[in-house]
């Protein structure tokens, strides 16, 4: 018998462990990858996939299923990066500049030795997208990530967010607007 | 057409291609195709994030990092530490007040002890197995016409208690054969305790598969069998 999200979470709600397992092994790709995408950082993207389950776990009272569990998920997650972010920003004001490099995200995923041909083609792009998202506030980081890594709609991204729909979709906009003019080296004169 | 879409036209059709007339304004104008196509070379570069991949067990790993971490699991560790103290504080105390007076007799007593611990835990699990046993052969035996699950979900409640608890004792022993074993049948009796009453005649059928495919009875029954045979010998 195939645990539907909405039947896993009402019996972990009351207490029923087995089904809030069943919900930590079937989203924690996605939400890794959403956190990741978020913090740009993998050993953070882990401390932030532990701390959205137990704040789900903690604020299972509170999901009444009108919503899908994963979109549920995500906000937990979202609400968690931002909170990151947020004391990201105040760590490194306190910081000297030399602890940006160890949070390069760069560092920390590609190769010891990249091709050639990854270097050319990808990574002057990566190399101006990573830079160009830190430089994003919270809520169009976050809003760009989940419209454009996560696949989600504007309403999933203002529930997620916590404000109404055109405020999420001029985020989108302007996270775009940003990353166009951060990414114009890659794209020459014509961008 | 002499009217251009906005940029923000242009992304909400990168995104989910709804917006009314864009498509064929494309065809018909160069302008906003060329900024249509400048805004998605853009888009679809970035896409190109890499993200660490993840083992298939990713799941049950962050399942083992959360779970000492839940309200829940911390309040029955510190029950079961208790409990898996007491019993040795208690022999402490034992051997403390007879240890002066008699070496030999204390060695004997905790001797005696031990054993009779072990005895106690492998009847528990001898008479828990039974009581499973019973009643997955009730399971596998019924049709949605002749089973009322009310009677089974409650008996699986009750199950579960004693399955955790033994599950952790096994664990905590380094069984590891009894503790998966338990950790099997935890998880059909979990399936039990949340099926309706009431129980579709797919679902029981997908029940009585599992159980049977797993070999679970089979298992159950002779890990049953081989404990009662230990207990005797103790």
């Amino acid at each position: 018998m195939e645990w539907t999200d909405s039947a896993a979470a009402e019996a972990a709600r009351n207490g029923n462990q087995h089904a809030f397992r069943v919900l930590v092994e079937r989203h924690s790709h996605s939400v890794f990858r959403l956190a990741f995408r978020m913090t740009g950082n993998e050993q953070d993207a882990e401390d932030l996939v532990q701390e959205t389950f137990l704040r789900a776990f903690k604020q299972l009272q509170r999901f009444d299923g009108r919503a899908a569990f994963g979109t549920w998920l995500y906000r937990i997650c979202a609400n968690c990066s931002l909170d990151w972010i947020r004391a990201r920003k105040s760590r490194r004001e306190q910081q000297t500049s030399s602890d940006d490099e160890s949070l390069n995200w760069l560092d920390r995923v590609a190769t010891p030795e990249p091709s050639p041909e990854r270097l050319t083609e990808s990574g002057q792009i990566a190399e101006l997208l990573e830079p160009a998202l830190k430089r994003l506030s919270e809520m169009e980081r976050t809003a760009f990530v989940l419209r454009h890594y996560e696949g989600c709609d504007i309403e999933e991204i203002a529930r997620a967010l916590g404000v109404q729909t055109n405020a999420a979709k001029h985020s989108v906009f302007r996270a775009v607007q940003k990353l166009r003019r951060a990414m114009k080296p890659a794209w020459g004169v014509a961008q | 057409m002499s009217l251009h879409f906005t940029e923000e036209q242009l992304l909400d059709a990168y995104y989910d291609d709804s917006v009314p007339g864009l498509r064929a304004h494309l065809t018909t104008c160069s302008e906003c195709q060329s900024s249509f196509d400048r805004l998605r070379d853009v888009l679809d570069s970035a896409r190109d994030y890499p993200v660490p991949q993840r083992g298939p067990g990713y799941g049950g790993e962050v399942w083992t990092r959360v779970l000492p971490h839940l309200p829940l699991a911390k309040s029955r560790n510190r029950w079961l530490r208790w409990w898996m103290l007491a019993p040795a504080l208690a022999t402490l105390v034992l051997i403390a007040f007879i240890g002066g007076m008699f070496t030999q007799r204390q060695r004997q007593l905790a001797a005696i002890s031990t054993t009779a611990r072990e005895r106690v835990l492998l009847i528990a699990m001898s008479e828990h197995l039974d009581r499973s046993q019973i009643m997955l052969t009730e399971l596998i035996n019924a049709t949605p016409s002749t089973i009322d699950l009310a009677d089974q979900r409650s008996r699986a409640r009750e199950l579960l208690n004693e399955n955790r608890l033994l599950r952790q004792t096994a664990v905590r022993a380094g069984d590891r054969q009894d503790a998966m074993l338990l950790d099997e049948l935890e998880r059909v009796l979990l399936d039990v305790a949340n099926s309706p009453s009431n129980i579709a005649p797919d679902d029981l059928q997908a029940l009585q598969n599992r159980i049977e495919s797993e070999g679970l009875l089979f298992k159950v029954r002779i890990t049953s069998t081989d404990i009662r045979q230990k207990g005797q010998k103790l």
